[in-house]
């Protein structure tokens, strides 16, 4: 029985979620190429300069909210349900939310995308950022916040399958996959109230024209407030499926439950207050917050480092349980030819890479030399466009047979693809990465200027460039292939097939049984949270709006 | 709860590891002195930047070896630095300030670590050592509008004797 056979209600809300979060995958893949080959200056015919930057603010919001949290939102339904063993309640409600996120997307995409249009009124050219005072048109804002609000419905919708299970359980510890959707989405809820303050109390009334001036820096610290913790909005999912699929892909089982849930609270405690990590070289933020923030920040590598032990653990134990032996020889016995578990294993390869470049950003004195430079995009490629787009891409080669009831076709083109990916991604990476190092910006559409010289450490700057380009191009088309098997799967079967995947997950190596009760009280840990944001936040906000909530002020301006 | 030894080990060396990036830091700000832009610079008013210090953006002595830069970054330009590149004396201590007209743009002093973001309203103050003549470029690394790869400048560092003739 797949999972589409006792859940069909549920499947399909997965497959909706997993086709818009995919297409937004493609479009944005495709701006992605687009500017690897543009700010390379190896190819400007598509867009001007100009225009460069209405792609741009396609690739960050269509790759960084839209696909990863549509991908979020059918992974966590799929989970729910399956940990639960039973559906949403209500499938008004589902539809409900699944309909505000869609057409909230869908109205910021078309803003943005107007950009392209010049008979088209409206364009939201500010970026995935979009900081004040450059204005973006009113759609684009009330898109983004109907988006949101979805967001928040469809944590609504999960929190009330878990209520309902609870009454009729009510002994049993949280089932793992729940747990981690769960406290998931209580992260959601603290760090993206300050994104909805930004959008519905400044920003939307300052583009109608409802309120002259916003603080500039104001709203930038209320998104990034927003900013980091969204940044595990899309890890997290793929964290759940490190813990609770990749093992068994592997051929084993989850080394150890209670690691994972407190892995998952410390996700919780932490990702809100290390906003300011961010703001470093901001002005008007004093540096004892900033001091606070990077503390934060660094102990946020507790919880990845921990999941390293673990999920690494679980795939040796897969694959001595296939015949494995030695100190390293086991990792031979992996199936790296099934394409869900080499892009499952090679995404979590390549966080590592990420995670220590990451720590650079988060170090408040080394931060000066990279603040804004290529090498931030190098390292966000690698966290979000490989630990999280090539895990959910990896995880939908073995969820979609389950959700569609149809084999996985094109297989020889799905072996391939996750190598692909970590080959594009090793050279565009690794050359934005030592790019950064030599100083040259980021978001632009032309990195080269007449009174500026940039001087690599190792290597040349035009190699870098061949670099980027060759890259971003191996990446668009390991996304084609993809794009290529999963549509091929769904539309290419009518349900019917004997599937070759089985949906089971078996029990962990050490259970919930071995995990203190207290790591499933959810209120306690919400609570701790919101102390620890207040500590970090309190008083530079308070300090922020003392001047008055608008000033200092500035009136938008149109980009 | 039950954490195997292996485990156990692990997650010491992980918070060794995190207690020991923080002491760097910590190390960098008391003992070589790194300081991080802070809320020292105070605030502006954006829109009539005229009646304050930045009316006439540039570079002031005060005091022995050490100068005072301000800098005003609007759409597309950074005065001074676009039109004309800014020039201060080798072995000088230089407190630069740096604020925005109109939208948020970058400063960033490549291959050096003078780096921050010039937001409308706020100053940015940061303070760097010169030792030797150089020339380095300006960039915007900000999205600050359309034409957003043009802004650049440049930063001149001439030697001692040349600044001082030149400026007498």
């Amino acid at each position: 029985m797949a999972y589409v056979d006792d859940f069909p209600t549920d499947a399909r809300i997965v497959r909706w979620n997993m086709a818009v979060a995919f297409l937004a995958l493609g479009v944005g893949g495709l701006f992605g190429m687009v500017q690897a080959l543009h700010r390379t200056g190896v190819f400007r015919g598509f867009v001007s300069s100009a225009d460069y930057y209405t792609v741009l603010t396609g690739h960050g919001v269509l790759l960084a909210l839209v696909f990863t949290i549509f991908a979020l939102c059918g992974l966590f339904t799929w989970g729910v349900t399956r940990s639960l063993d039973r559906s949403l309640p209500s499938p008004k409600l589902t539809y409900t939310w699944f309909g505000m996120m869609f057409v909230g997307a869908a109205v910021a995409a078309i803003t943005i995308l107007g950009g392209l249009v010049p008979s088209i009124p409206f364009n939201a050219d500010v970026l995935y950022t979009f900081y004040a005072p450059m204005k973006a048109h009113p759609a684009f804002y009330a898109g983004l916040a109907l988006f949101i609000v979805g967001t928040w419905l469809a944590g609504f919708d999960w929190f009330r399958t878990y209520w309902h299970w609870r009454g009729d359980n009510p002994d049993q510890r949280i089932p793992l996959q729940t747990f981690m959707v769960l406290t998931t989405m209580l992260m959601w809820y603290i760090s993206s109230a300050g994104v909805a303050v930004e959008v519905l109390f400044f920003l939307l009334p300052w583009s109608l024209g409802l309120i002259a001036e916003v603080d500039p820096l104001l709203t930038r610290t209320l998104f990034w407030y927003f900013g980091h913790p969204v940044v595990y909005f899309w890890l997290m999912p793929a964290y759940f499926i490190w813990y609770t699929v990749l093992p068994k892909l592997s051929g084993g089982r989850l080394f150890s439950d209670p690691l994972a849930r407190v892995v998952f609270v410390l996700f919780l405690l932490l990702s809100t207050p290390v906003g300011f990590h961010h703001q470093y070289v901001d002005p008007g933020i004093p540096e004892g917050f900033k001091f606070i923030a990077m503390t934060n920040t660094m102990f946020l590598l507790l919880p990845s480092l921990l999941t390293a032990f673990t999920v690494v653990a679980s795939m040796e134990h897969g694959a001595r349980q296939r015949g494995g032996e030695g100190r390293l020889s086991w990792l031979r016995k992996l199936p790296w030819d099934e394409p869900a578990f080499a892009g499952c294993a090679l995404a979590g390869l390549m966080f590592a890479a990420g995670g220590f470049s990451g720590i650079i950003n988060a170090g408040m004195n080394i931060n000066y030399l990279v603040h804004n430079t290529l090498w931030v995009p190098g390292h966000f490629h690698l966290t979000v466009g490989t630990a999280s787009a090539l895990t959910f891409m990896a995880a939908g080669y073995w969820l979609f047979p389950q959700i569609t009831g149809n084999r996985l076709r094109f297989r020889s083109l799905a072996t391939v693809q996750p190598y692909l990916w970590f080959v594009g991604m090793t050279l565009m990476s690794n050359a934005m990465h030592r790019a950064g190092l030599a100083g040259i910006p980021r978001r632009t559409a032309e990195p080269q200027y007449g009174s500026v010289t940039f001087e690599g450490v190792v290597g040349g700057v035009s190699e870098m460039r061949i670099q980027i380009a060759i890259g971003g191009t191996l990446l668009f088309v390991a996304l084609l292939l993809f794009l290529i098997v999963v549509f091929g799967t769904w539309l290419g079967g009518d349900g019917t097939d004997t599937i070759r995947v089985n949906g089971s997950i078996p029990a962990p190596l050490s259970g919930p049984e071995h995990s203190p009760k207290i790591l499933d009280n959810l209120k306690l840990w919400t609570a701790v949270a919101i102390v620890l944001i207040v500590l970090a936040y309190g008083l530079p906000l308070s300090a922020l709006v003392a001047d008055g909530l608008f000033a200092p002020g500035s009136p938008p301006i149109p980009v | 709860m039950e954490i195997h030894r292996y485990e156990k080990l692990w997650t010491v060396a992980a918070l060794l590891l995190i207690v020991g990036l923080i002491a760097t830091v910590t190390y960098g700000a008391v003992g070589p002195g790194v300081t991080m832009v802070s809320d020292s610079g105070g605030t502006v008013d954006a829109d009539s930047l005229g009646d304050t210090e930045f009316g006439d953006p540039g570079v002031t002595q005060v005091g022995e070896n050490e100068y005072e830069v301000h800098v005003v970054a609007r759409q597309f330009l950074f005065q001074p630095g676009t039109a004309e590149p800014i020039r201060v004396p080798a072995n000088s201590e230089v407190t630069f300030y740096i604020t925005a007209a109109d939208v948020v743009h970058g400063f960033e002093v490549a291959g050096t670590n003078v780096n921050v973001m010039a937001i409308p309203g706020q100053v940015a103050e940061v303070t760097v050592r010169f030792d030797d003549p150089a020339e380095y470029g300006i960039v915007c690394h900000e999205y600050c509008g359309s034409g957003h790869h043009t802004m650049a400048g440049q930063l001149v560092v001439v030697p001692e004797d040349e600044y001082d003739t030149e400026g007498s």
